[in-house]
């Protein structure tokens, strides 16, 4: 009695990875390490994933010390934790239902949690008003950018829904468009001017799309992952793109959750509702846009707490309320999730107690990210075979590496794909994982591995190592 | 500043908002409750505003903490100590809940909780396999000491979406050991975003097929509204089957089949869901209904979906808790090798009551291969489920043990915790059936009672004249005069003609004895006005 033939061809049309072949060869690696095998290395260097503390980077210990509180109240009758600690952690309490975080909150998160995140969002845009009752959290902001999708892809029209999508893009949102039924349209950055967006490019996907889909929606995600331009988009840039939207009538999914991670000198986040604001009327109060935040990227980095939001902006009332419906159906967004993003956009202040270290820890990984950016980028450049862009923004650096066609030719030969087969022979001999570009999207005939530069300094130092070594012998062999 | 565009009333989204109100996926809706989100209450104006009550009681949501039950010790300390692991130094905190923070930590390959979930097995810096095989504390029977061989190659990427390995073995030597020894493997396990995550994530994996193929999924009336949200959401066709109310809320084979038998014309039916304990009507299912329940799914090629949550919450006299796995396999490889089933816990409900952490997982039983491969590829675009509600689930199924420091404490809780349960059960139950004009049945598990109410015409009246169905006017009008909130039956489903409320059996004795008064003296008055 096999179900096969019988499930939703929805779910199958979700593509499997590249990367899974990768990953799975990985455990195996580390089996036959822990079985005593010799290799050349000792463990494998895991940079595929945007994860820092994976990669070894320590949580902000004033974000842990809250949690704890909050997990076990009975650790604020001390003075082990500062005090300014156990005074957050006794308000978030008193915001929890029953003075606990076992229990459910408000479907869109705990009240007051909701409103100190429509005051950090008015901060950060320079006064730009934000509203409480336009903001959901979610666990992790792919959920609430499904529930978004969910409105906006339309399964029982006679064509399927469009999405456009930035190409290269981090594969979850590709896997999540194709989930539901709709079509994700790329539109390719341009690499040679630093993975910069060009209207011209968003008119030809939007135009040749139309033949087999019905486009609803544009998603771009700034800062960008795998790349965006320069990794942080212009204003300029941003401005053309709402002008785009609002011509042709699309929605914006403005992907925001790597806003704490811009590190150049030239770079700085603007996010897409402030410049919206003062593109003014009659853009400013038609443009109809959702933007995304996340506690999983930044300097928080608290991937496995599950706490992102969306911010929606001049949506039908009436279609809200079908939102707020749809949020309903998923319960509420973990306690612990609503807690590290409340703590993330509401930091310790200078004469807070906790401020020293908090502040030493942040300065460390920018410091860490901003030297690694720079540092792989020199390091891929000076490489023959590798070009690398400036990172000045995201997590990870995405260098094109020209693969040489002996080297395209056996990739073919072993049913890989040309850059899954350069970072499988990657793994195999320097011991690091890393994710193709082919799983990102990319122009026809070039290839990207993904590496995540949110890693402490010495196993950057060592992945470098690792990697320019082996790029030697891979371009001697395949020459 | 929300202005509507002019383009958005012809243009594309609101289409998706015609669609929306115009197909069956409109309907995915909670149900109604006089309050609709938790946070309503608060914004009741109360200050100054003179009521016949000073405080709103809620007993409307399955939610423990909320209600003033207090977490379990052991699982708090050991969560604390993950979360900022400083405080393994701390001489505050019992030895075996370092011990098991130390582990779970070890289990998350870089130390932290913030981070999501490494492919398969992937132990730090060399470490052997799982550090609770190697645990020395002593602990007797064969299931603890089992050691777990992931063959490589099984886990790929995606099996940090199917939760921490560790874990997943911890959750697969419980349900050995809850179901007598029958094996479970841990890939067939899959952690989750509460139980409502892995619930929605089968039903999206089963539901297909166009018009007349189009998949029907059998769910109980009444029902918990989560499935009938995501049947409209998904666009599965609902085909409902009436628990009997005169037989203590239990199954019967007979209705099934009617139910399917008419159902047949106008959809495929492919699932049967089940819940047991149940909710809203906390019957507990009885070893011959499941065994029923089970020839019936295998010969009409269904797939069992076995809701289990409140599996720790058995109150009544001669009522136990059967897991559908076990009775599956004890009738003999003819059904235990063919029937396809998932059953689904999660640490919001029995003692734990920690709704907020979202900890859950779903055991998938002689799933395809192939299937099973797409199921696992669905999970991965959540990414992971919240690594403290996976730490949580890992505390749930291997608690304190006899030979541990907390062990003591942690029995005394937890048995504090359901026998307030119990008593609170069997208090309504005898409460309501003193007053004319209400019926309960015995609350034989869950958390909720589901009592039918006598409905005068003239009250039915009423309601209709202010548009509302009749308990929904009647739950109003509780709420406005006594303050408490209840849901109407209405929102679960009910036989026609029949009304009901579900009300939660969570707050403090001493206050239930107050709202069970307060219902018993309101429906006489209810009664009295409308005769």
């Amino acid at each position: 009695m096999s179900f096969l033939q019988k499930i939703s061809s929805n779910v199958k049309n979700i593509k499997q990875l590249e990367y899974s072949a990768l990953a799975e060869r990985t455990n195996q690696i580390r089996e036959e390490l822990r079985q005593g095998v010799r290799k050349p290395y000792g463990d494998v260097i895991d940079v595929s994933f945007g994860d820092p503390h994976r990669a070894g980077l320590k949580p902000l210990s004033f974000v842990r010390q809250v949690l704890a509180a909050c997990l076990y109240p009975q650790l604020m009758n001390s003075d082990k934790l500062p005090a300014d600690v156990r005074h957050r952690a006794q308000r978030l309490l008193e915001s929890c239902v029953g003075e606990s975080v076992g229990s459910y909150t408000a479907t869109a998160g705990i009240p007051e949690i909701v409103q100190r995140l429509s005051e950090f969002i008015t901060r950060r845009d320079g006064g730009v008003p934000s509203y409480p009752e336009n903001i959901y959290i979610s666990p992790g902001s792919q959920w609430a950018l499904t529930n978004i999708l969910k409105i906006l892809v339309n399964t029982d029209g006679p064509s399927k829904t469009g999405v456009l999508i930035s190409a290269p893009c981090h594969s979850i949102t590709t896997l999540s468009i194709l989930g539901l039924g709709a079509v994700p349209i790329p539109y390719y950055l341009n690499e040679d001017e630093g993975w910069t967006l060009q209207v011209e490019e968003l008119q030809r996907a939007l135009e040749s799309a139309k033949k087999f889909c019905n486009p609803v929606a544009l998603y771009i995600i700034n800062p960008g992952n795998p790349a965006g331009p320069r990794h942080v988009q212009s204003t300029s840039s941003m401005q053309e793109v709402i002008r785009f939207v609002s011509e042709k009538r699309l929605f914006l999914l403005a992907d925001e959750v790597y806003q704490g991670c811009v590190n150049g000198d030239n770079s700085k986040f603007v996010s897409y509702k402030k410049v919206l604001a003062e593109m003014g009327p009659p853009l400013s109060d038609t443009v109809e846009l959702a933007s995304f935040h996340s506690a999983s990227k930044g300097f928080t980095g608290e991937c496995g707490l599950r706490g992102g939001y969306v911010e929606l902006v001049n949506l039908d009332p009436v279609v809200m309320k079908h939102i707020h419906t749809l949020f309903t159906t998923g319960s509420c967004a973990p306690v612990l999730g609503q807690i590290a993003l409340d703590l993330m956009t509401n930091p310790p202040k200078p004469q807070e107690p906790s401020y020293p270290l908090y502040h030493q820890e942040v300065q460390h990984m920018r410091t860490t990210l901003a030297e690694n950016g720079k540092k792989a980028c020199e390091v891929l450049n000076s490489l023959p075979g590798f070009s690398c862009q400036p990172v000045e923004g995201g997590m990870f650096a995405f260098p094109r590496v020209f693969l040489p066609p002996r080297a395209i030719q056996r990739a073919k030969e072993t049913g890989m794909q040309p850059d899954t087969f350069y970072c499988m022979r990657l793994l195999e001999e320097a011991g690091v994982l890393s994710m193709p570009g082919c799983d990102f999207g990319q122009k026809e005939g070039t290839y990207h591995i993904r590496l995540c530069i949110v890693i402490h300094k010495d196993i950057m130092e060592n992945l470098l190592r690792h990697l320019a070594n082996f790029h030697q012998k891979f371009m001697m062999d395949f020459c | 500043m929300r202005l509507l565009g002019t383009w958005c009333v012809s243009g594309r989204v609101p289409f998706c908002h015609k669609r929306y109100s115009a197909s069956p996926r409109a309907s995915a809706r909670p149900p109604p409750s006089p309050l609709n989100r938790p946070s309503d209450t608060d914004s009741l104006p109360l200050q100054g505003v003179k009521k016949p009550f000073t405080e709103v009681i809620k007993a409307n949501i399955g939610d423990a903490h909320a209600m003033g039950q207090k977490p379990i010790t052991f699982f708090r300390q050991v969560l604390a100590l993950c979360s900022y692991p400083d405080l393994l130094d701390d001489n505050k905190f019992p030895e075996d809940a370092k011990q098991r923070a130390r582990r779970i930590l070890d289990s998350c390959g870089g130390h932290s909780i913030g981070q999501t979930p490494p492919p398969g097995h992937l132990q730090p810096h060399g470490s052997s396999t799982c550090p609770l095989l190697n645990n020395q504390s002593g602990r007797s029977g064969p299931a603890w000491g089992r050691r777990w061989q992931a063959s490589p190659g099984r886990c790929g990427a995606y099996s940090a979406s199917q939760g921490i390995e560790c874990i997943r073995q911890d959750v697969a030597r419980y349900i050995e050991k809850r179901d007598g020894g029958i094996l479970s493997d841990p890939d067939n396990i899959y952690l989750s975003t509460g139980a409502s995550d892995a619930i929605v994530t089968m039903l999206k994996l089963l539901v297909c097929g166009e018009g007349t193929e189009r998949t029907g999924v059998m769910i109980s009336i009444p029902q918990y509204p989560l499935y009938s949200a995501a049947l409209a959401d998904l666009g599965a066709v609902q085909i409902s089957y009436y628990l009997d109310e005169e037989k203590c809320w239990s199954l019967d084979v007979a209705e099934l089949r009617r139910a399917l038998t008419a159902a047949r014309q106008h959809c495929k039916p492919r699932v049967l869901c089940i819940i047991n304990p149940g909710n809203p009507t906390g019957q507990v299912q009885s070893r011959e209904c499941i065994e029923e329940v089970i020839r019936f799914a295998k010969e009409e090629h269904l797939f069992l979906m076995a809701d289990e949550v409140y599996q720790d919450n058995v109150y009544a006299d001669g009522c136990k808790f059967h897991s559908f796995k076990k009775v599956l396999f004890e009738m003999g490889p003819e059904y235990s090798s063919t029937l396809e089933m998932a059953s689904f816990h999660s640490t919001s409900k029995c003692y734990m009551g920690e709704c907020g952490l979202r900890g859950g997982y779903m055991e998938v039983i002689n799933l395809d291969p192939e299937v099973k491969a797409q199921l696992t590829k669905l999970v991965s675009v959540r990414l992971c489920p919240p690594v403290p509600g996976q730490a949580l689930m890992d505390l749930v199924v291997n608690p304190p043990q006899p030979d541990e420091p907390s062990h003591s404490t942690f029995m005394k809780e937890r048995r504090a915790v359901l026998a307030a349960l119990a008593e609170k059960a069997s208090l309504t139950q005898e409460i309501f059936n003193t007053v004319p004009g209400i019926t309960c049945n015995p609350v034989q598990g869950a958390m909720y009672t589901f009592p039918r109410l006598s409905m005068p015409q003239k009250a039915i009246d009423s309601a209709k004249e202010k548009g509302l169905l009749p308990d929904m006017f009647y739950c109003m009008k509780l709420l406005e005069e006594e303050g408490i909130c209840l849901v109407p039956g209405s929102g679960f489903g009910q036989k026609e003609g029949t009304f009901h409320f579900r009300m939660t059996i969570l707050p403090p004795t001493e206050k239930l004895k107050v709202v069970l008064q307060k219902i018993r003296d309101f429906h006489l008055r209810f009664t009295q006005e409308f005769s």
